[in-house]
């Protein structure tokens, strides 16, 4: 193509693209002035006015009372509440069924692959319903409650699981384990050449010795137990209380995106070459120490890439929380434009959030990717 | 696995045929990690199993039975849901028509055609069925099978078909919106699973062309042209599609003049095509490397220009490559059709909470939802199936 028209098509795809922003733009304007009585104008500053709605759940301190501002900060901690527990479950139901599916026990096989199958083959949404409607609101009341080994609690308006809780000897116990966790790296790091077995153990010793001082600083262990107790019959007290929304969001996301992760590792173990696996055989290493030290670490080359668009799936189908009322940031900004009538300045909330967590997380992976694939000259 | 193919001599041992005591042996307890395997895999069956039959023993299905019609059709005028029966029966046809190369010639190929048709009938006659739609089902398998020995016995009008489906599009829109001689139905009639795969199909047409030149853009040597379409890709990438239904829902009748207002389903597909549009270049991107660079190169030797060799050359063979990835896609955009529930409209997911909603069937959740599950996952698997079986015919082809 002459240079000429080369630059003349650039130019005239761009006044193009500004021209229909600029009317978009203008239409808006036109159309927002048209709706609104009160001249509200476009912009960021009713943040700091009075939210006025609750929030069922929320990680910090939060009334109605408080800004727009805070409660679009409760939303998205909720959001990344519900991302990291989803990643962290997907991840162990993915790998474990993708593993499964490659077994040599006909029988777990079959389970891994009629899990993979249908559930995949479901819309989330629906499932998310399902979970919510038929599953976790059909537990019984509290009064009636069903109990599980362990002192598990299931009932309509939550779970309740034991949990670990913090003490006052906590924050001694981190800071011991910081410094002994830097001192055993800092030894292992120094002696990475002539990696002895001495080495791991003086490393070793460092942590003993720490956590040894702890003990006798604070006379306390790091963590206790914290089992729920039922009082009088209708309140339960105490352990760690999933709501029914927390409960089904965090489960239909893992189920969901476990199936596209367990698809994922069986067909990167499936790509590591067939003579790996007999060369590790015939090595006389037994079948679990060939999958976990000669064929895994070589699959996940092949596993992180698709892997990670399955996490930034994963992180933006949480969204899909406010179909079961779980209060992300999504839904949210969504009851702050029905309260406010300000559908721009929601908008860019909801874009500007999920570009920043998909970005970070990509950014991440890729990090932990450049780490693990081969270095080729 | 490796794909070299196996000499004689390497070949492995034919199976040995097992008699169920040492299949079992084999395949189950042939170590201790393996029986623990089995006895937990056993434990979680028999809880499942245990659980199901719970469940079944309480469950009513009734819901299901007086609101089959609206699961499928929705609030469609029920003395127009002829023309309804109508399309699958044309879909039916030019199925039986497509699929009739794909035949398989041995004799227990047909066999297990012939059977599967047997069953289908059985199935229809045993389904609690109005007898009007056992008619139309039967009726429709009978055209899939006309359609497939038409197909056989006039191999010729394989050329054609791309055109005879591109020519039922209109005849489908037409049988549901009405016009030109038939009584029209508004658009706010489209319901249930008619409306689900009417989104789906239009979306993916719509998004295709947008996609493939969203990609073209981001390959092309232009900077303009080439950050603009990586900067729409990479935007909408990273958005979940119920932000993009939200904006589309939302804000763009605000971006419009003020006299023109869409109904909630262009919306909707404006919503769906949008976001399919950036995901379809991506899988366009794998489709268009794979096409070496000499054909490219060979058919401008002979004086085709850019736009005709990308047209003629490229664009075909590429979009051989990628078509089941674009069934994948075509998938997941049919199950993120459900996401517009949320924009109260009544699609498969939308008139299963208006089912929940009636009085007399309130807390059968489980029912319903189950009911729909199972009719999305009857059309994703089945054209993950097909798109499996193309893949393979596909690659044994070269």
């Amino acid at each position: 193509m002459p240079k000429f028209w080369r630059i003349a098509l650039q130019g005239l795809l761009l006044v193009l693209v500004v021209g229909t922003i600029a009317l978009l733009w203008h239409n808006l304007t036109a159309n927002l002035q048209q709706q609104s009585s009160q001249t509200t104008r476009l912009g960021f500053d009713f943040l700091r006015e009075e939210a006025k709605f609750n929030i069922g759940e929320a990680a910090i301190p939060y009334q109605p009372s408080d800004s727009y501002g805070r409660a679009i900060l409760v939303g998205l901690l909720n959001s990344l509440k519900v991302i990291a527990v989803g990643i962290v479950l997907a991840t162990t139901l993915g790998v474990t069924a993708g593993i499964a599916r490659l077994s040599n026990n006909w029988l777990l096989q079959k389970i891994a692959l009629f899990y993979v199958e249908v559930l995949r083959n479901i819309p989330l949404l629906l499932q998310l319903f399902f979970w919510y409607f038929a599953f976790f609101l059909s537990f019984p009341k509290v009064e009636q409650r069903l109990q599980l080994p362990g002192a598990i609690y299931l009932t309509k308006s939550g779970i309740w699981l034991p949990w670990l809780q913090a003490t006052s000897a906590t924050g001694t116990w981190l800071i011991c384990w910081i410094i002994g966790g830097v001192g055993a790296g800092f030894i292992l790091y120094r002696q990475r050449q002539t990696l002895r077995p001495w080495t791991v153990l003086q490393a070793g010793a460092a942590i003993v010795a720490l956590s040894l001082l702890a003990l006798l600083i604070t006379h306390g262990l790091p963590l206790q137990f914290d089992v729920p107790q039922v009082i009088d019959n209708f309140q339960i007290q105490g352990g760690l209380k999933l709501s029914p929304e927390f409960a089904a969001i965090t489960t239909g996301l893992s189920v969901y995106t476990g199936t596209f992760i367990a698809e994922v590792v069986r067909s990167g173990i499936q790509a590591v070459p067939r003579g790996q696996w007999e060369a590790a055989q015939s090595l006389g290493l037994s079948p679990n120490v060939v999958m976990g030290t000669v064929i895994f670490p070589q699959a996940l080359r092949t596993i992180l890439p698709p892997l990670s668009n399955q996490y930034l799936n994963l992180a933006k189908n949480s969204s899909l929380a406010v179909a079961v009322g779980y209060p992300d940031v999504y839904s949210i900004s969504d009851s702050m434009n029905s309260q406010t009538g300000r559908p721009v300045e929601a908008m860019l909330v909801i874009i500007v959030t999920y570009l920043t967590i998909s970005l970070t997380l990509s950014v991440l992976i890729n990090l932990y990717n450049r780490s693990v694939q081969i270095v080729e000259r | 696995m490796s794909q070299l193919p196996l000499s004689q001599s390497e070949a492995p041992p034919a199976p040995i045929a097992l008699n169920g005591v040492a299949w079992m042996r084999q395949n189950l307890f042939n170590s201790w990690f393996n029986s623990v395997l089995t006895g937990i895999c056993l434990v979680l069956i028999y809880l499942g199993v245990r659980g199901a039959i719970t469940w079944l023993s309480q469950a009513q299905w009734q819901v299901l039975q007086v609101n089959l019609k609206l699961f499928f059709v929705g609030f469609y005028p029920p003395e127009l849901v002829w023309r309804l029966w109508l399309i699958p029966a044309l879909v039916a046809g030019l199925g039986g028509l497509s699929g009739s190369p794909f035949a398989p010639t041995s004799k227990r190929g047909l066999q297990g055609i012939a059977i599967g048709f047997l069953l289908f009938g059985v199935l229809v006659l045993a389904l609690p069925l109005s007898w009007s739609s056992r008619l139309w089902l039967l009726g429709i398998s009978l055209l899939a099978a006309i359609g497939f020995g038409t197909g056989q016995k006039i191999p010729a009008l394989a050329s054609w078909l791309p055109w005879l489906w591109v020519l039922s599009f209109p005849v489908v829109l037409w049988l549901i919106g009405g016009g030109l001689g038939l009584k029209s139905v508004e658009s706010s009639m489209w319901t249930g699973l008619l409306l689900t795969l009417l989104l789906a199909v239009v979306s993916i047409f719509l998004a295709f062309p947008l996609g493939v030149l969203l990609d073209l853009g981001r390959r092309s040597d232009l900077p303009v042209v080439r950050s603009l379409s990586t900067l729409y890709i990479e935007i909408v990438r990273g958005l979940p599609l119920i932000g993009i239904l939200f904006i589309a829902q939302v804000m763009l009748p605000l971006f419009l003049p003020q006299r023109i207002r869409p109904d909630p389903l262009i919306r909707a597909i404006a919503g769906l095509v949008i976001f399919s549009a950036a995901y379809l270049a991506e899988v366009m991107r794998g489709g268009l490397q794979s096409i070496p660079k000499g054909q490219g190169e060979a058919a401008k030797a002979l004086g085709l220009s850019s736009p005709l060799t990308m047209l003629l050359i490229v664009l075909p063979q590429a979009l051989r490559n990628v078509l089941p990835a674009i069934v994948g896609q075509f998938i997941s955009l049919f199950k993120d059709t459900s996401l517009l529930a949320i924009f109260s409209l009544v699609e498969l997911t939308g008139v299963s909470r208006s089912v929940l909603a009636q009085p007399e069937f309130q807390g059968r959740y489980a029912e319903v939802y189950l009911f729909a599950g199972a009719l999305y996952w009857v059309f994703c698997y089945s054209m993950s199936q097909a798109s499996r079986r193309l893949e393979r015919s596909g690659a044994s082809r070269r």
